[in-house]
């Protein structure tokens, strides 16, 4: 077991320094004349650096006069020693930044990730126990639009709906005009006023596949051998569905929901986006759209490592969970 | 099929050698066996929401594909109307006080309310701090003011307007073109009583600055043949650049407001009816500002705008967009668009994930493990960032229309191989070792056409089922990205990018017509691709007891 996730831990390893390899290749051959109109931009923010600064720094931290294996050497020294370079956006080092955003990021995901469990999982269950029935339709249609709904469409909707018309959320932002003036109690209740339409938007948008996925098992489950025998034992449908064949269920479902939690850090680029969260997607969009190179970077390489751990996770516990995986 | 077929081909034989019915192979009494493919149809047409998804696909194809030959309309045919505008294009105002210009340093603040005084007095002389000065009398409300017989200023209503707006004239120009504006009217109205025949009387000449001019009745000043500036107590001014003052037109307004303020029928407004030396009427209305004592004037102008956010008639069902474009006809090229780049980039994908994938599932061992570290690699490329600053690159460079949608195609194809790969290598996994592929091997079969002739046949139905369910999602991500702005870009239309138009929160609030159909087209589309797809799956599971 041990020597099975030492072994995964290493392949991650090796891709990641690809990945980040790639994606040090894909910065680098950035059109000189762009990074420069960048940097000439960025220059003229107040309490910016230089124009000969920024591009000495990005030149230091990318070392992109050398050859390109050589320059992603000086890269990934400088990252082993904690240093991500200075945002060109924000003119703060890239890891205060993300320091600032991530938490917000995280607290949103882990709310929407909480309700999207608590609502698919109960669904695709019934749906499953239901198959073909009227549930079961409404349930997987319900799924397939949430997966079909484009994000921003349904965040207009949604804004339409509940800012402008009924006037219930602000259209943007995490905290509400007086919010500095509200007591702490009250502070924390205009955040969880302003968190209520993104969190809608990510469950609904991203609960579709949760639900499938354990309509799914949840079949496979009700068709194997040992439910026909739990059944011709005698036991109610009940204790049959919630204890012999949910708790076979869980298997995958544990695995990838396991494998979803580094997810959570990565920030919901287009959802904060559309209502100005100040998370880590939000903050890493206007990054990416200005052209702040370390920024994006970074943020390119955090996404990659949180897919991986997130495999390695569902990996892991899938061996863990299910006690008749044995892996060598 | 082929025993079918072959059953088919003799039956009168077979009838021939059969003497009881019951031995009889007569159509009637076979048993009727449907083809694999027949029966995945079967399955297919049984499942209504996968049928209803499929109308929907239909639906959305012909919408796309025919609609844009149907509508009258092209892509990018911009509509135009004329709106009745008010436009302020100039003022006027009428100066009833002295202006005073000082040639040199005595004619200073005091000093010109002295002279005020005086000349409402009307004494020739006035005196401050124990100096006395002369008061001259040029003209009609003209003085000039000297100390010890030098000419130190000159106080004058009639004010030296230049034509080429911001030029300023020298205090020398000033006094010599009224003083000869002074001479030239005195003439006038000496003769006038006198002799008919010189109603007009001759331009008066002076100097200035070392200069020729020559200064008519009405004021005008020329410098030659050109007229370079004009004496009169009302200022114009024109408020547009290109809105010229005519000296006709001048005269016009004059006369519309010559003696209004003040009378007992003005109501702060006159109405000008204008024909300019082009023949072209224009109706202007000249409204008096009384706190700054001025008139400003209005044009009543026709002018042809894009047809913006036009809500939905008979002409545009949906309405217009932003930029003046027929919202249905847009719709319609959207849909082709982002259906084409759905396509292309499955396309691009399928063909990458099954070669990769194929030669990784069947030749195992080191290349399956470098080609499967590869998919992990891809994996782990997050797409949107990426596309996201390649995006923001272009547009930084201009790059054009036409080449970032091809850029945009071959990035989600290339980036978004890896699950196809890695489904295609897991199903070959197991083929691989089913007795057909020995007997391929037995008769010789080179490899690639094991790979691609034997093999991935098998894999088509679930590569089918992936890729109708990749297509929704590739259409969503196009979307958004178009919708960010960092996708298809305008001139060409797709669904993505005319709901951009929502990030005017004030289209979001007020045009529904503009941003609604094309999202319910989209979601409509992915979620007829998401039920074929499904029912595809069920179909192709023979393992569905339906």
């Amino acid at each position: 077991m041990w020597k099975y996730i030492l072994k995964r831990l290493l392949i991650s390893v090796l891709i990641l320094l690809l990945v980040a390899l790639i994606i040090y290749a894909l910065m680098r051959s950035l059109p000189t004349s762009y990074v420069e109109a960048v940097a000439r931009q960025k220059s003229q923010q107040p309490g910016a650096k230089s124009y000969e600064e920024w591009l000495n720094q990005l030149n230091e931290m990318y070392n992109m006069n050398g050859n390109i294996f050589v320059g992603f050497w000086t890269w990934l020294t400088n990252v082993f020693q904690g240093n991500f370079g200075d945002s060109w956006h924000y003119t703060v080092p890239v890891l205060d930044k993300f320091n600032d955003t991530i938490w917000v990021s995280f607290i949103m995901g882990a709310i929407a990730f909480f309700f999207e469990v608590i609502i698919a999982i109960p669904l695709g269950v019934i749906a499953a126990t239901k198959q073909y029935s009227k549930t079961d339709y409404v349930v997987s249609i319900i799924a397939l639009a949430g997966i079909s709904l484009p994000t921003f469409f349904f965040a207009s909707l949604l804004k339409l709906v509940f800012s402008v018309k009924l006037g219930w959320f602000d259209l943007f932002g995490l905290t509400g005009r007086e919010h500095d003036m509200l007591s702490t109690g009250g502070q924390i209740l205009d955040y969880a006023n302003h968190l209520v339409m993104p969190v809608v938007t990510l469950v609904v948008v991203s609960m579709g596949s949760l639900m499938r996925y354990t309509r799914t098992n949840m079949l496979e489950v009700l068709n194997a051998d040992y439910i026909r025998t739990a059944r011709a034992k005698g036991l109610s449908e009940r204790k049959v569905i919630y204890h012999h064949a949910f708790r076979n269920t869980l298997i995958p479902i544990v695995t990838i929901l396991g494998g979803s939690l580094p997810g959570l850090f990565s920030g919901a680029l287009i959802t904060e986006t559309l209502f100005s969260i100040p998370g880590i997607g939000f903050a890493s969009y206007h990054a990416m759209v200005a052209g702040d190179i370390p920024f994006s970077m970074f943020y390119l390489v955090f996404l990659a490592l949180l897919t991986l751990v997130g495999n390695l996770i569902a990996d892991v516990l899938y061996a863990v969970v299910d006690p008749r995986v044995r892996i060598a | 099929m082929k025993k079918n077929k072959n059953q088919n081909e003799e039956p009168q034989v077979n009838n021939a050698s059969a003497d009881s019915e019951s031995f009889s192979l007569n159509d009637d009494r076979r048993v009727k066996v449907l083809s694999p493919s027949m029966l995945v149809f079967k399955r297919f047409i049984r499942n209504s929401l996968a049928v209803t998804g499929l109308s929907f696909l239909l639906l959305m194809f012909l919408f796309s594909f025919v609609g844009g030959l149907i509508s009258p309309y092209s892509e990018d045919q911009q509509f135009y109307h004329t709106v009745g505008q008010v436009k302020d294009v100039a003022g006027i105002a009428e100066n009833n006080d002295y202006i005073y210009a000082a040639n040199g340093d005595e004619f200073a603040g005091a000093v010109q309310s002295y002279a005020r005084l005086a000349i409402s007095e009307g004494s020739d002389t006035f005196q401050y701090r124990d100096t006395t000065y002369t008061l001259t009398k040029e003209g009609k409300d003209f003085y000039s003011i000297s100390l010890n017989g030098k000419n130190i200023g000159i106080a004058y209503i009639d004010l030296v307007n230049p034509v080429d707006e911001g030029q300023t004239f020298s205090y020398d120009f000033i006094y010599n073109a009224l003083k000869a504006y002074a001479a030239e009217t005195e003439v006038a109205e000496g003769e006038e009583p006198a002799a008919e025949e010189t109603a007009a009387p001759a331009p008066m000449n002076f100097t200035a600055d070392g200069a020729e001019y020559t200064v008519d009745a009405d004021g005008y000043i020329y410098s030659g043949e050109e007229m370079v500036a004009y004496i009169d107590r009302y200022v114009t001014q024109s408020i547009l650049p290109d809105f010229v003052i005519t000296k006709d037109f001048r005269e016009a307004l004059i006369g519309a407001i010559d003696g209004k303020v003040g009378s007992d029928d003005f109501g702060g407004k006159v109405t000008l009816n204008y024909t300019d030396e082009n023949g072209k009427e224009f109706k202007y209305e000249l409204e008096y500002d009384a706190l700054h004592e001025k008139w400003d004037v209005q044009q009543d102008t026709k002018t042809t705008k894009y047809y913006r956010y036009g809500e939905p008639d008979s002409e545009h069902w949906l309405g217009t967009d932003r930029n003046g474009m027929d919202m249905l006809t847009r719709l319609m090229y959207g849909g082709r668009v982002s259906l084409v780049i759905g396509f292309v980039v499955m396309i691009i994908s399928t063909l990458i994930g099954v070669i990769l994938g194929g030669i990784s599932g069947y030749f195992g061992g080191w290349i399956d493990n470098v080609i499967m570290r590869l998919v992990d690699v891809f994996y782990c490329i997050p797409t949107m960032p990426i596309i996201i600053i390649l995006g923001a690159m272009m547009d930084e460079m201009r790059v054009d229309p036409d080449i970032r949608m091809l850029y945009l195609m071959l990035l989600l194809g290339v980036l978004g191989w890896a699950g196809i790969a890695r489904l295609v290598r897991g199903q070959i996994l197991s083929l691989r070792e089913q007795e057909f592929m020995t007997a391929t091997e037995a008769c010789g079969v080179r490899v690639s056409r094991r790979i691609f002739k034997h093999l991935i046949p098998n894999v088509i139905p679930q590569l089918i089922v992936t890729c109708t369910m990749g297509l929704g999602s590739t259409i969503i991500t196009e979307a958004t990205l178009s919708f960010l702005g960092l996708g298809v870009k305008y001139p060409y239309a797709s669904w993505g990018n005319i709901i951009n138009d929502v990030n005017d929160t004030y289209v979001l609030t007020t045009y529904w017509f503009i941003w609604i159909p094309a999202g319910i087209c989209l979601l409509l589309t992915v979620l007829a691709f998401n039920l074929v797809g499904d029912g595809l799956r069920d179909a192709f599971d023979p393992k569905m007891k339906r």
